[in-house]
């Protein structure tokens, strides 16, 4: 169901992101959705760039910059310094990327799902660490190039689910979402403001800088991740409730992995794996949504 | 009000009369009675704040950067691993100028494990921004948290409180309790010139290029120097106000009025055994003037030189050790004094490692060599064993 997307705009102009960063696609529809009443922590991340440096910056919003593994953290810590302000209605958001929410700041992210912090978290997902040059991460898919896994050597295992992570945490909201369908993304991001407790959005969000392709298909790619159920939209309620947002139309992944330079050394095999994986995958959510 | 209190607990009823918003901690031996105490005064509502559990102390520190961020009198407390797991998160915090407090209880680092005192914890992070000052008993740790929060609110630094595992930690002594209307007096509500607030909308911490970093941490050096200025004036304060008064370095004269021909230098709770060492040897004789370090950072250099500078022979007693350079007072002292044209001989004792015992006839056997015809060396260990 097509939703007004706020027209009132919270980046300004002169962010330092490379041409085509879904990362700021990314943030200017969260922030859209959010409203200015709003405070960033953004551990490191290509954000941390982007952002601006000293002394300008480039969001409307307060930002506190922090240390790469403290996202859940710092939030919490906005957080109850709010609550003992009485401020109820700012939102408290950790802004990070996948190196700092599926590696190094895994566990402060936990911890502060397990107290079911007040907090809304987003990881925008590159699927390497692209700020400090393209290597692997534990949202790195399988088969990838990047620095660190050659294509002599490409990453020998699959991305981990982080959303299964979030879910076992039974927080009350956790929902993917892709910077090609911004309707769907500012809806999850209004429906997230609205509840209180731990909540949790993973955006895809394509680096052509990382990925080897040309800056002008990163929404192409965002829609045909979803199309291929790759990364499919959907949203998992209090760790239970599974909802799938869009009935994708099942295109075979050789769609989407063919446009990517990271995927170019792949053999028939590999795709194939990843096929089954990425069926076996569907099959599980559709059971899952079907509950 | 006089009270029986254990040290830990003399840390959590001053955090309380601090009017402290946000704690958050993670449990490590012996920093737990502090956070157990304050959970405690949080859950039956005694302390209107809101308490943190986390997951690590790299958490805990992180948490209250941003509750301190957002305007809020925060406060931690770790020890040993616990501190050295903060190590990243102690620089965001100076480096953020937030004035959080954070107590610390020395305890030895592994490997192998030790939970028992050693200062080598919280001297590993000296170079982090934080101020440091070493208490001597438990009223002083109590006295402690109130001055860390006025003086490191009027400089936009942090300041650990350090104290030693079990000798302070886990031992009772009568504490004067002080007033809460008196402490409200001499530390009123914090008003940060910085915060998180969407209404002015800031960001905090994003890069600096070389065009700006150094002066970020100039102003760091300044502020440290700041507070060798303005805490005389706190303390002063809090001296008329309490009648107690903590100087950053302290000299205890054996005899009243004069200079005895040694200076021991010690810190933490080895100055309250060195006090009964003192009192004993002029019984027998021996006139050894006490001085106590209790500022670590800033280090009060100036002071250092014009209390030390005059005595032909210094003795300073370490709980510590920086592996390959010596007790790391001593090396700072050392450095203290080198700008003088003429120097004391220094006696550098690396003593009572992971809680061995400094008694005050350790002490006097220490004092006795220093004053032997035995030449300095760079490190002289006490109490070691064959």
């Amino acid at each position: 169901m097509p939703i007004e997307v706020p027209a009132k705009e919270s980046i300004h102009p002169g962010h330092l992101a490379c041409p085509g960063c879904g990362a700021v696609i990314a943030m200017r529809f969260v922030l859209k959705g959010l409203g200015e009443k709003a405070i960033l922590a953004i551990p490191a991340c290509c954000w941390s760039i982007i952002a601006g440096p000293f002394p300008y910056t480039a969001l409307k919003v307060p930002v506190l910059h922090t240390a790469f593994a403290t996202g859940g953290a710092v939030a919490s810590g906005i957080r109850a310094a709010l609550d003992t302000k009485g401020d109820e209605e700012t939102q408290v958001v950790t802004w990070a990327g996948d190196g700092g929410t599926f590696d190094i700041g895994l566990q402060s992210l936990s911890g502060a799902a397990e107290r079911n912090e007040n907090i809304l978290y987003i990881c925008y997902d590159n699927e390497a660490y692209m700020n400090t040059g393209v290597q692997s991460s534990g949202a790195t898919p399988l088969g990838t190039w990047t620095t660190t896994s050659p294509v002599s050597m490409p990453k020998s295992t699959r991305k981990k689910d982080i959303m299964q992570i979030m879910a076992a945490h039974r927080i009350p909201y956790a929902a993917t979402a892709s910077i090609a369908y911004p309707e769907d993304l500012v809806r999850k991001v209004q429906k997230a403001a609205e509840i209180k407790g731990t909540r949790f959005i993973h955006i895809y969000a394509p680096c052509p800088t990382g990925w080897k392709v040309p800056s002008e298909i990163s929404v192409r790619l965002g829609r045909l991740v979803v199309q291929t159920r790759i990364f499919p939209l959907y949203e998992v309620e209090n760790g239970v409730r599974y909802t799938l947002n869009e009935d994708s139309v099942g295109y075979l992944i050789d769609e989407y992995y063919k446009l990517q330079g990271r995927f170019k050394h792949l053999e028939r095999e590999t795709l194939d794996e990843i096929q089954l994986q990425v069926d076996e995958q569907w099959d599980r959510l559709k059971k899952l949504a079907a509950l | 009000m006089k009270k029986v209190l254990e040290g830990s607990h003399a840390v959590s009823h001053a955090v309380a009369l601090a009017r402290v918003k946000v704690i958050s901690a993670y449990p490590i031996t012996p920093q737990t009675h502090i956070v157990e105490r304050l959970a405690e005064l949080v859950a039956n509502g005694e302390l209107d704040a809101r308490y943190i559990r986390v997951e690590s102390e790299h958490s805990a520190l992180a948490a209250v950067i941003g509750s301190a961020a957002t305007g809020v009198r925060s406060f931690t407390a770790s020890s040993s691993h616990g501190l050295a797991l903060m190590h990243e998160m102690l620089h965001w915090a100076a480096g953020s100028r937030l004035p959080i407090v954070l107590a610390e209880v020395n305890r030895a680092l592994g490997a192998p494990w030790n939970i028992w005192a050693d200062q080598t914890d919280s001297l590993a992070q000296r170079d982090t921004g934080w101020l440091q000052f070493y208490c001597e008993d438990v009223q002083e740790v109590l006295d402690s948290i109130l001055l860390a929060y006025r003086l490191g609110e009027e400089i936009s630094l942090p300041v650990m409180v350090v104290f030693d595992a079990f000798f302070l930690s886990h031992t009772y002594e009568p504490v004067d309790v002080p007033e809460q209307e008196k402490v409200d007096q001499f530390l009123p509500p914090w008003q940060p010139t910085e915060q998180l607030d969407p209404l002015n909308p800031r960001a905090l911490n994003q890069l600096a290029s070389p065009e700006y970093y150094m002066e970020f941490r100039y102003k760091i050096q300044q502020a440290m120097e700041q507070a060798l200025t303005s805490y005389p004036q706190i303390d002063g304060e809090f001296f008329k106000l309490f009648g107690r008064s903590y100087p950053l370095v302290d000299r205890i004269p054996a005899v009243a009025g004069k200079q005895a021909s040694l200076a021991l230098v010690t810190s933490g709770s080895i100055t309250g055994t060195a006090r009964v060492a003192q009192e004993e040897l002029l019984q027998q004789g021996v006139a050894v003037d006490l001085v106590k370090v209790r500022s670590f950072r800033p280090f009060p250099l100036q002071q250092i030189r014009e209390i030390l500078g005059g005595y032909p022979r210094i003795a300073v007693i370490d709980r510590n050790i920086s592996f390959g350079s010596g007790g790391i007072f001593a090396r700072e002292i050392a450095g203290a004094l080198a700008s003088l044209p003429q120097r004391p001989q220094l006696y550098p004792f690396v003593a009572g490692l992971g809680g061995r015992d400094v008694t005050q006839q350790s002490i006097a056997e220490m004092v006795r060599r220093a004053l032997s015809d035995a030449p300095p060396e760079d490190v002289l260990w006490a109490g070691l064993k064959a």
